[in-house]
């Protein structure tokens, strides 16, 4: 089927834009997931927003599975073709920045526009975009929207949903829908924008967004505290947020992380810490000063046996050195690693702690833990060799028992790297069969034919 | 077994380290050929999955799978920047040199290799009759003195390559031998094909620093090509032939170190020339030279610890810039010492670039197989010096110096490119 199935979308993009060979099918049948690749029948990719609308009603009119893919950092499957008859819809040569507008706040973007790159052209105009999830250096902003991807500056700024203003989106028959607009408040109509965000391509496919911006922070302030025991840094994390305070970060690194961090860096870290904190509030200056006050007060009154306070840009940059090497360090350690992101509410951290390594134990494998602490969506790293078929086994069983305490703790399964195909079997257990009928019926109203991700978060 | 079914089976032994690839994609942003196609072949991450599935023979067309290889320039910013810590570029090289193994050579390439850098007597001869190019180049009359010919550009390309010399270092200066001064060190310097045949006046200019600080050197005639370009394409064994001749001249002389003004040459010397002897009766003389290969840049800053203070001080300074080659700063971690030594003539400037560290787009024989992708990635460089308002663009990597050189001359800029130790020679007295 190869060459006339490339030509009807060769018309549209062009054939140097149309990918039908071997190799190149090969290159996008995997994402960032631990997951088995899936090699699709072709990949197309537009040079322009309109292209995508003829693209998709080429695919539904053929009935050809769709899966569009952004950079394929996703960390769920999410970008893996659903079988070998897929189209892959490669987003990545829209990354045009329509506009950024100063007077209100906000911009609009193609969807493969690259976070960071977006997010540098709104600070060099002195504006924030906070989202900062940590493939921002690749992910894209449509990636971001379909997933609804989180970061490091959750706990204050919020997540992508909370900047999404407006979409333009495809359906099916490349029908262009437009949603939400430039303005702070809008209720024309449903708020489907915020049905497409973390819909991971089930619904359509995004073409354009419309981003909230914010008055980037005047000043800055970063600490790191170091604790003995788990639950000292668990009180301290309760006991900055009762304070009334909000910090733009809140880090926890657990010991192996940090051990593990200290064997391939030397940067001085305490090994025998139970865990790290690492702190940033933002804000007006003054406000900033009576700020890291209060977290200073409320690390030392829970025990902290040290405290680093960075006064300057140079050693703020020192200070963020450890976890900015958490992940490269536990990567290093063996072959596969397995990245987690079950959240919990944040009082619950020091039982995730304590379960995370219940559970290593018990299956023997080598979990470091880091994350988001002030959110309570921490990264709980299996590390593992995925060709040892035995201790794939064991990791296998020891995340079905994770996420099934997470949800015991009332938490939830992904906190920031969505569903995908690596989640969908638990989600009837956090949520409800009804849950599952909905999602299934709504998409099945949307997409009757069920080319849309077939198989991602609920499969039809 | 077809050769291609041999290919897969031998790349199984890449297996452990492609498998430390966690595919987060970090590549993609520091790639300049990703950045051009956007094309996820065209990324490490792709190619190592490439690899993988070709070895694991769910993938059939090697040939295709080497087509994606050698869209790379080696520049090792992935390297740098990968979290997991993936030995990429020995994944490539070793890759390519079973691709050359199993599906053959390109044929100019093996010409190049087997008939001329493996013959440096023939390759020097023939050298003999570049003033006779003069009849057929004509000068670009520019800042960085290219000459171009429809002849180049029915081989190459539309295309502006330096001016050749009338005579070669060698031709021009026979064998150099002379003595250290005091306690001075004594080093074999290393011009390189490049420095001997092209860049004359970079290879006069370290024979200049070194007759000032009474450094000894040792220049011998007849060196070969360090065989890198022949290594990058997998050809291991004219890169081997091309180790065992200089080892030949180098394993009785007496230096303390082997320096080089080509980063690429240090590396080779440095770290290729010994992986690739492990198994080579001159292992252990190999292991020697190896260990004393040092840059130029190196050298002065950390070893001959020259007077780094400007002496004159010009009140119309020149604006200068500085462009990181690959293999000096993301192999060798060389790049404080060259801005040292340009900080260190007065008459100059030093204004950083955007991106200094990104790569030329050269790539040693990538410009002449994938001549579009090397000018764009070109382009974005040309467009970064340009935009710094430098007069002169130094380098530490003849290689480098070519690739600019065409980017500006196509361009029409009038900026010059130097070598770092023309810059740090022009400081000292001529004598």
């Amino acid at each position: 089927m190869g060459n006339k199935l490339a030509q009807d979308f060769e018309k549209i993009v062009g054939k140097e834009n149309v990918f039908s060979s071997e190799v190149d099918r090969h290159s996008y049948s995997y994402d960032s997931a631990v997951l088995k690749s899936v090699v699709p029948a072709l990949a197309v990719k537009p040079t322009s927003v309109e292209q995508v609308g003829e693209i998709v009603a080429t695919a539904y009119t053929k009935g050809l599975p769709i899966t569009v893919r952004g950079s394929g950092t996703n960390l769920s499957g999410g970008t893996v073709p659903d079988s070998e008859d897929s189209i892959v819809l490669l987003t990545q040569g829209l990354n045009k920045i329509v506009e950024i507008n100063t007077e209100d706040l906000y911009a609009i973007v193609e969807a493969g526009v690259v976070t960071a790159n977006f997010a540098r052209e709104v600070s060099a105009k002195n504006l924030f975009y906070p989202p900062d999830p940590g493939s921002q250096a690749i992910s894209t902003l449509g990636g971001n929207i379909a997933e609804n991807a989180g970061g490091l500056r959750g706990l204050k700024y919020g997540v992508t949903k909370d900047y999404v203003m407006g979409l333009e989106f495809f359906d099916k028959d490349g029908g262009l829908v437009k949603t939400g607009s430039r303005t702070v408040k809008c209720v024309s109509g449903f708020n489907l924008a915020g049905l497409m965000v973390a819909s991971e391509g089930t619904l359509g496919v995004i073409g354009r967004a419309t981003l909230k911006l914010v008055p980037p922070p005047k000043a800055s302030k970063a600490m790191m505290a170091i604790f003995k025991s788990i639950d000292d840094a668990a009180s301290a994390v309760a006991g900055i947020i009762a304070s009334h305070i909000l910090p733009c970060t809140l880090e926890i690194m657990d010991s192996k992380t940090i051990n593990l961090v200290e064997d391939s860096e030397n940067i001085g870290l305490p090994r025998d810490a139970e865990a790290i904190l690492l702190i940033e509030v933002d804000g007006h200056p003054a406000q900033v000063a009576d700020d890291a006050e209060v977290v200073e007060k409320q690390l030392r009154k829970n025990n902290a046996t040290s405290i680093v306070v960075a006064k300057n840009e140079a050693e703020k940059t020192k200070l963020w050195e450890g976890r900015r090497k958490a992940l490269p360090a536990l990567a290093r350690f063996r072959p596969t690693i397995v990245l987690e992101d079950a959240t919990v509410p944040r009082s619950k951290i020091p039982d995730m702690v304590r379960t995370v390594n219940d559970i290593a134990k018990k299956y023997n494998l080598f979990i470091g833990t880091f994350g988001h602490a002030g959110d309570g969506n921490l990264h709980p790293s299996i590390l593992c060799d995925k060709r040892d078929t035995q201790e794939f086994a064991r990791v296998e069983a020891a995340i079905d028992e994770l996420f099934n305490r997470t949800i015991e703790m009332g938490g939830t399964l992904s906190g920031e790297h969505g569903i995908g195909t690596a989640k969908s079997k638990w989600l009837e257990k956090e949520t409800s069969k009804a849950t599952i009928l909905f999602t299934q019926n709504m998409r099945k109203a949307i997409d009757p034919k069920g080319l849309f991700n077939r198989k991602k978060i609920v499969s039809l | 077994m077809s050769n291609v079914l041999k290919l897969a089976h031998a790349l199984k032994k890449l297996d452990d380290k492609i498998v430390k690839c966690m595919r987060c994609g970090t590549c993609q942003s520091v790639c300049p050929v990703f950045a051009e196609s956007l094309a996820e072949g065209d990324v490490t991450r792709g190619k190592l999955a490439l690899l993988a599935n070709l070895s694991q023979k769910i993938l059939t067309d090697a040939q295709g799978v080497r087509n994606r290889l050698e869209r790379c320039l080696l520049c090792g910013s992935c390297q740098s920047a990968c979290p997991s810590g993936v030995s990429i570029l020995e994944i490539f090289m070793e890759a390519r040199a079973l691709c050359t193994e199993y599906l053959g050579l390109n044929p100019i390439k093996k010409i190049i290799f087997q008939q001329l850098l493996c013959r440096p007597k023939l390759f020097s001869f023939l050298m003999l009759f570049t003033p006779l190019s003069k009849l057929v180049m004509s000068s670009d009359k520019n800042a960085q003195n290219t000459v171009c010919s429809p002849l180049i550009k029915l081989a190459m390309g539309e295309r502006h390559i330096p001016a050749m010399p009338s005579k070669t270092f060698t031709q021009k200066y026979g064998v150099i031998n002379i003595k250290a001064k005091d306690s001075k060190p004594t080093v074999l310097f290393f011009p390189g094909c490049m420095g001997d045949k092209v860049y004359v006046s970079t290879t006069e200019a370290c024979l200049k620093i070194f007759k000032h600080h009474g450094v000894g050197v040792e220049i011998p005639t007849n060196m070969s090509c360090c065989g890198i370009p022949a290594l990058a394409s997998g050809d291991v064994k004219s890169f081997k032939t091309m180790l065992k001749q200089n080892v030949e001249i180098l394993k009785n002389k007496n230096f303390d170190y082997i320096v080089t003004a080509c980063a690429s040459c240090t590396e080779t010397i440095k770290d290729f020339w010994r992986e690739h002897s492990a198994e080579m009766d001159c292992k252990n003389d190999v292991a020697k030279i190896s260990e004393k290969a040092i840059d130029i840049n190196d050298f002065l800053v950390n070893i001959l610890k020259v007077d780094l203070t400007p002496h004159t001080q010009s009140s119309k300074k020149t604006k200068i810039t500085y462009h990181d080659s690959c293999h000096l700063k993301k192999s060798l971690g060389i790049w404080k010492e060259p801005r040292a030594l340009l900080n260190a003539n007065g008459n100059y400037e030093l204004v950083e670039m955007k991106d200094a560290d990104r790569c030329c787009g050269c790539g040693g024989s990538f410009t002449l197989t994938h001549y579009d992708l090397s000018k764009k990635i070109g382009n974005k460089k040309q467009q970064n010096i340009q935009n710094s308002n430098a007069e002169v663009v130094a380098m530490g990597c003849p290689a480098c110096m070519m690739q600019v050189s065409n980017s500006l001359a196509l361009a029409g800029n009038s900026i010059s490119v130097k070598h770092v130790a023309e810059i740090y020679a022009e400081t000292l007295p001529n004598n």
